[in-house]
C-alpha cells in the first residue's frame, strides 16, 4: 500500500505517493524527476546519490522516503540561486574538478556540508571529508583544488 | 583573438553537469515505459535443468518473462568482434540468455519485464531455476592443465587461441646472455567501475520498424552495427543514442546481451523498455580487466644492454569472448613488448583462456599496462642482477631520439619520440641522486624508502583501418566529422567519436573556432547520436583527439577553402590575393577590403550571390584515417616509504612527465593524467577482483572492491615534454591511458626497491599491507 510523504524539495513543498520500501533516491529521481541525483552503487559507498537533508549531506540511497517526511531536501538542481552558480559549482568548473560528471552532484553537496562545518579545511581534511564519494575519472586532485578554491570564495 | 589551441579554457560540457541538467541513460523516461530485470546465474558453471517462469508471469505488475528457450530461435548470440588471425581463435557462441548451460556467475538466464523497477525485481525472485552444478575453474593457467573442467566442448583445454609474436633470434640471445632474470607475474583482475552503471532504454515503432536504443556506450555506431547482427534488424532502422555517459574506461565498449534483450522486449511488447544494472550486477555482468598469469624472462650483457625478452602468458578471456576480448592480450599487448627500448630479440606466446568468470575485455590501457608492467619489473630485476642503477639500465636501452621512426622487434613502427628528454626532466624534478643519498641515510636508521622509475611508450590513437582489418578487428578505425555552418555564422560539429568525460566538446570547439576566427562559444560539438553523426568508431584506445579531432580539422579546412572562394567573389578579388589575417579574409595590401567568416556564412547559406560553380551551403564532412598509430611516451617516478612492521606503503612523491605532442587544452590533458595515474595506483596498491574456487565473486560489491578514495590517494606532480607526431594534421598523440600504463610498475618498483635490503625481489600487486608484510616475512624467513 502506498504512503503519502510530504517534503520540502529545493524550496517547494511536494507530496508524493510511494511504497513504504521506496528509497528517497528513487522518489527524487522517478517521482519528482530530479535526475541530477545519481545512483552508482547499492551499498552506500559511492556517494553519487548525496543530497542535503535539513542541511546535512546524506546518501539518499540509505534513507527510505517515508523517513524523510517533513524534511527540507536540497538536490543539485536546487543549489544555484537566481540562475547564479553556487561558488562550489563555479569552482568545480574553473578547476576542472569533473570529467564524466556522474559523481559531481553528490561530490558538490558533500563538499557543501564539509565547508559548512569547516570553512577553511586543509587538503587532508578535504580528502577525509569526501572519502565517502567516489570519483573514477579525476584522481581527486582537481576536486580537492575546487573545494579549496570554493572555501576561499565562501569565507 | 588569441589562438585557442594550447589554451586551458574551461570546459563547455560542465554547466549541465554541475547543475544536474545532464541526461544520462537512466534519466530517460518515456510514455508507457516498462522496466526490465535480468535474472543471472548464481552458479559459475552448471547445466540448467529447469527454468520455470510460470509464477513470475503471474506476479503483480509483470508483463512478460523471456527465457533462453523463448528467444533462442529469434535472436543471434552476442558477437565477438575482434577475430585475431593466425592464432586458431575459437569463439563459441554466447547466447543472449543461457539455454542449457551457464558458464559464469552472472550469465543471463531470464529477463522479466514489468510496469515498475520494483515489480520486475519481485518477479525475478519468483523464477524457479534448477541447476546441476559442474566443476569450476577460475585461474587462467590452471584452466589449461590436464583434467581442468571444460567450459566449451569445442575448445580443448579451454585454450581459445595461441598467439605468438617473434622478432630476432631469442633462443640465441638467451644462450649467449651474460645475465638473465625471470619472474612469475600475476596481473590482478580488475573491475572497471565506471561510477555510472550500464543502462539501456529501447523504443520500437511497429509501424516504421524503427528501433531507438539509448545506451551507455562509448561507441554508438558499433552498438548499432552489432545490435543489428543480434536482432536481425537492418542497420538503418536502428538509431543508437548514447547520451551523457558516466565513465567507461573500456567497460562500455562491448556490446552486451542486455542491450539486445531490452530491444527484443520492446519489439515484442510494442512499448519502451528500460533496464539499469545496479552495482552488484555491474560487477558480475559488465566486463572485467587484466587477469594474466605471466612467465617472463629478460637477458642481456653485464654492461646493461638488454638483448632478449621471452614471455609465456595465460590471459583470461572469462567464460566467453567479449567484443574486443581476443585483441586486448595480443595486438594491444604483445606488440608492445619492446616498450621504450631497443630489444633486438623478442619471443612471446599468449594463450587466451576461457575460465568460469565474467568476460574480460578492454579496461583503461587494455593490454599495454600489462606489457609495460612486465617489462618494467624485469628491467628493475635486471638492474639488481647486474648491480647497475635501474635508471642507467633504462638509459642504456632507450631508443635514441634520432632513430625515429623506429621499428621494434615485434614489427611495429613508432612514430616519434625523445625519451631521454622526458627521463631527464623527471629525474630533475625529483633530484634522483639526492633521493638515493636520502634513501641510504634512511636505511641506516631503519627506515625503508624506495624509488621506482618507469620509462614507457604505448600504442594508441587506434589506428589505420587497413591495420584494423589485417589484425581481425571487426570494423574500421578511421573517424569522422561534419562541420556545419549556420547562416548566422555559428557552427555545429557532428563527430563519430563519443567522449564521456574526456572533454572533446571543448577541445574540438577550440580547433574549429581557431580555424574560423570565431569565439569558442559559437561552436558546438555534438556526439553520441547515430542519427545525426557520421559513421565513426567510438572513444577508446586514446584515439578520439588524434583521429576524430583530425577529421574535425580536415572538415573545418574544407569549409574554410569554400568560404575563401565566396569571400573572394564578394570582394571582387582573385582568390590568390586573399589572406587570412586578424580572423578575416583580407585582400592583400588593402586591409579595409575584408570579409569575416560570419559575412561569408550568411552569403553561402542564402546563396544570393555566389561565384559560378559554387554550391549553396557551408558545410563539409571528413573521414580521417591515420597513416599510423601514435606512441606517446614519458617517464614516471614514484617514491615511497614502507612501514616494515605493518606493510603499509606511503607514497611520498609521484612525478609524471608525459609527452602527448602539442596540447590543445593543457588543463584537460592534466586531468587525463591525474585520472589515469590514480587508476593505476589503485591497480598497484589496492584493487583486485577475487573469485573463490567455486567461481563466486567475493569482491562483488563496492564494500569489497577497493575503489580508490580521496583520502587514500597521493597528490601528483605533472609535467610534459612536447614531441609532435606526423601521422595526423594536429601533431597530437593520445593521453587518456598513459597514466594507467605508466603508474602501475612505477609504484610496484618503488616498493620493491624500498624492500630490496630485506631480500624482497617481487610482490604481486595489489600491494596491500597484508601482501607487503607477508613478503617481508617470507624474505626474512628465507634469510634466516
Amino acid at each position: 500500500m502506498k504512503r503519502s510523504v510530504s517534503l520540502n524539495v529545493n524550496g517547494s513543498p511536494r507530496t508524493v505517493e510511494c511504497e513504504p520500501r521506496a528509497l528517497l533516491v528513487h522518489v527524487l529521481r522517478d517521482e519528482l524527476d530530479l535526475t541530477g541525483t545519481h545512483i552508482g552503487c547499492d551499498t552506500s559507498q559511492c556517494g553519487a546519490c548525496t543530497v542535503l537533508i535539513d542541511g546535512k549531506a546524506v546518501k539518499s540511497c540509505t534513507v527510505l522516503a517515508v523517513q524523510a517526511e517533513g524534511s527540507a531536501i536540497t538536490t543539485i538542481e536546487g543549489l544555484s540561486e537566481d540562475g547564479k552558480l553556487h561558488p562550489l559549482q563555479e569552482a568545480f568548473w574553473k578547476n576542472h574538478g569533473l570529467q564524466c560528471g556522474f559523481c559531481t552532484p553528490g561530490m558538490i553537496l558533500t563538499a557543501f556540508d564539509l565547508l559548512g562545518g569547516n570553512p577553511n579545511p586543509t587538503d587532508a581534511e578535504i580528502r577525509e571529508g569526501i572519502e565517502g564519494n567516489y570519483c573514477r575519472c579525476t584522481g581527486y586532485q582537481n576536486i580537492v583544488a575546487a573545494i579549496r578554491d570554493a572555501a576561499a570564495a565562501m569565507r | 583573438m588569441a589562438t585557442l589551441f594550447g589554451s586551458g579554457i574551461r570546459r563547455r560540457e560542465d554547466p549541465r553537469l554541475i547543475t544536474g541538467a545532464a541526461t544520462y541513460t537512466d534519466d530517460v523516461k518515456l510514455h508507457g515505459m516498462l522496466y526490465a530485470a535480468v535474472l543471472r546465474s548464481t552458479y559459475a558453471h552448471a547445466r540448467l535443468k529447469k527454468v520455470d517462469a510460470r509464477a513470475a508471469k503471474k506476479a503483480p505488475g509483470v508483463v512478460a518473462v523471456y527465457t533462453g528457450a523463448d528467444i533462442q530461435d529469434k535472436v543471434n548470440p552476442v558477437p565477438c568482434a575482434w577475430n585475431v588471425p593466425d592464432c586458431d581463435l575459437k569463439t563459441p557462441p554466447h547466447p543472449l540468455l543461457a539455454v542449457d548451460r551457464v558458464r559464469y556467475a552472472g550469465d543471463g538466464i531470464a529477463m522479466v519485464v514489468a510496469d515498475s523497477r520494483a515489480a520486475a525485481r519481485d518477479g525475478m525472485d519468483l523464477i524457479d531455476v534448477d541447476y546441476e552444478p559442474s566443476d569450476v575453474v577460475v585461474d587462467p593457467e590452471k584452466a589449461t592443465q590436464k583434467g581442468a573442467p571444460q567450459l566449451h566442448d569445442e575448445v580443448p583445454s579451454n585454450i581459445a587461441f595461441t598467439w605468438k609474436v617473434a622478432g630476432g633470434d631469442t633462443g640465441k640471445a638467451f644462450k649467449e646472455a651474460e645475465a638473465k632474470v625471470s619472474l612469475r607475474i600475476r596481473q590482478n583482475r580488475l573491475l572497471p567501475t565506471a561510477i555510472e552503471p550500464r543502462a539501456a532504454v529501447a523504443s520500437y515503432n511497429k509501424a516504421t520498424g524503427a528501433l531507438t536504443l539509448w545506451a551507455t556506450s562509448q561507441n554508438p555506431h558499433i552498438h548499432r552495427f552489432l545490435c543489428s547482427v543480434m536482432l536481425n534488424i537492418p542497420e538503418h532502422h536502428i538509431r543508437v543514442i548514447s547520451p551523457e555517459v558516466g565513465g567507461g574506461f573500456g567497460s562500455k565498449i562491448p556490446v552486451y546481451a542486455d542491450e539486445a534483450l531490452v530491444s527484443y522486449a520492446s519489439i515484442d511488447l510494442g512499448k519502451p523498455v528500460k533496464w539499469t544494472e545496479d552495482r552488484s550486477e555491474n560487477y558480475k555482468a559488465t566486463i572485467h580487466g587484466r587477469d594474466h598469469v605471466e612467465f617472463v624472462e629478460l637477458c642481456g650483457k653485464k654492461d646493461g644492454t638488454v638483448t632478449g625478452l621471452r614471455t609465456k602468458v595465460y590471459a583470461a578471456l572469462g567464460a566467453y569472448a567479449s567484443t574486443a576480448g581476443p585483441g586486448v592480450p595480443t595486438i594491444l599487448h604483445g606488440l608492445m613488448y619492446s616498450g621504450a627500448y631497443t630489444i633486438p630479440n623478442i619471443d612471446g606466446t599468449v594463450y587466451g583462456v576461457y575460465t568460469n568468470t565474467t568476460p574480460v575485455d578492454a579496461y583503461r590501457g587494455a593490454g599495454r599496462p600489462e606489457a609495460t608492467y612486465l617489462l618494467e619489473r624485469l628491467m628493475d630485476r635486471y638492474a639488481a642482477e647486474i648491480g647497475m642503477d635501474p635508471v642507467e639500465v633504462r638509459r642504456k636501452n632507450l631508443i635514441p631520439a634520432d632513430a625515429f621512426p623506429y621499428t621494434v622487434a615485434t614489427g611495429i613502427t613508432y612514430d616519434s619520440g625523445n625519451y631521454q628528454a622526458a627521463l631527464d626532466k623527471a629525474l630533475g624534478m625529483l633530484d634522483y641522486k639526492a633521493f638515493r643519498k636520502e634513501q641510504a641515510a634512511a636505511r641506516k636508521k631503519g627506515r625503508y624508502l624506495g624509488v621506482g622509475v618507469t620509462t614507457y611508450t604505448e600504442i594508441c590513437g587506434l589506428g589505420p583501418s587497413q591495420v584494423a582489418g589485417a589484425v581481425g578487428f571487426g570494423g574500421g578505425l578511421y573517424d569522422s566529422a561534419i562541420v556545419r555552418v549556420y547562416p548566422t555564422g555559428v557552427v555545429r560539429v557532428y563527430i563519430g567519436g563519443k567522449p564521456h568525460g574526456q572533454g572533446e566538446e571543448t577541445t574540438f570547439a577550440q580547433i574549429v573556432a581557431d580555424e574560423f576566427g570565431l569565439p569558442v562559444e559559437n561552436v558546438e560539438v555534438v556526439a553520441g547520436d547515430t542519427e545525426s553523426t557520421p559513421q565513426g568508431w567510438g572513444t577508446y584506445g586514446s584515439r578520439t583527439t588524434a583521429v576524430c579531432g583530425s577529421a574535425v580539422k580536415v572538415a573545418a579546412q574544407r569549409v574554410k577553402e569554400k568560404a575563401k572562394k565566396v569571400a573572394a567573389h564578394l570582394l571582387e578579388a582573385n582568390e590568390d590575393d586573399l589572406e587570412w589575417k586578424d580572423e578575416k579574409f583580407v585582400v592583400r595590401g588593402s586591409p579595409d577590403q575584408a570579409k569575416t567568416f560570419g559575412d561569408v556564412a550568411v552569403m553561402a547559406n542564402v546563396a544570393w550571390n555566389l561565384p559560378e560553380g559554387v554550391e549553396p551551403g557551408l558545410e563539409a564532412t571528413a573521414f580521417f584515417d591515420p597513416s599510423n598509430f601514435v606512441y606517446p611516451f614519458g617517464t614516471h617516478i614514484c617514491t615511497v616509504e614502507v612501514d616494515t612492521e605493518t606493510g603499509v606503503v606511503d607514497i611520498l612523491r609521484y612525478i609524471a612527465v608525459d609527452d602527448c605532442g602539442p596540447q590543445i587544452n593543457p588543463m584537460i590533458v592534466e586531468g587525463q593524467v591525474h585520472g589515469g595515474v590514480i587508476q593505476g595506483v589503485g591497480e598497484a596498491m589496492q584493487e583486485v577482483a577475487v573469485y573463490d574456487e567455486d567461481g563466486q565473486l567475493l569482491t562483488g560489491t563496492m564494500m569489497d572492491y577497493a575503489v580508490p578514495k580521496a583520502s587514500q590517494m597521493p597528490e601528483l606532480e605533472v609535467a610534459h615534454t612536447t614531441t609532435p607526431t606526423d601521422v595526423n594534421p594536429l601533431g597530437v598523440k593520445g593521453v587518456g591511458e598513459t597514466g594507467t600504463i605508466a603508474s602501475v610498475p612505477t609504484v610496484v618498483n618503488a616498493v620493491c626497491d624500498a624492500l630490496a635490503p630485506l631480500g624482497v625481489t617481487h610482490i604481486d600487486k595489489p600491494l596491500t599491507p597484508a601482501r607487503v608484510w607477508q613478503a617481508i616475512q617470507e624474505a626474512k624467513g628465507g634469510a634466516s
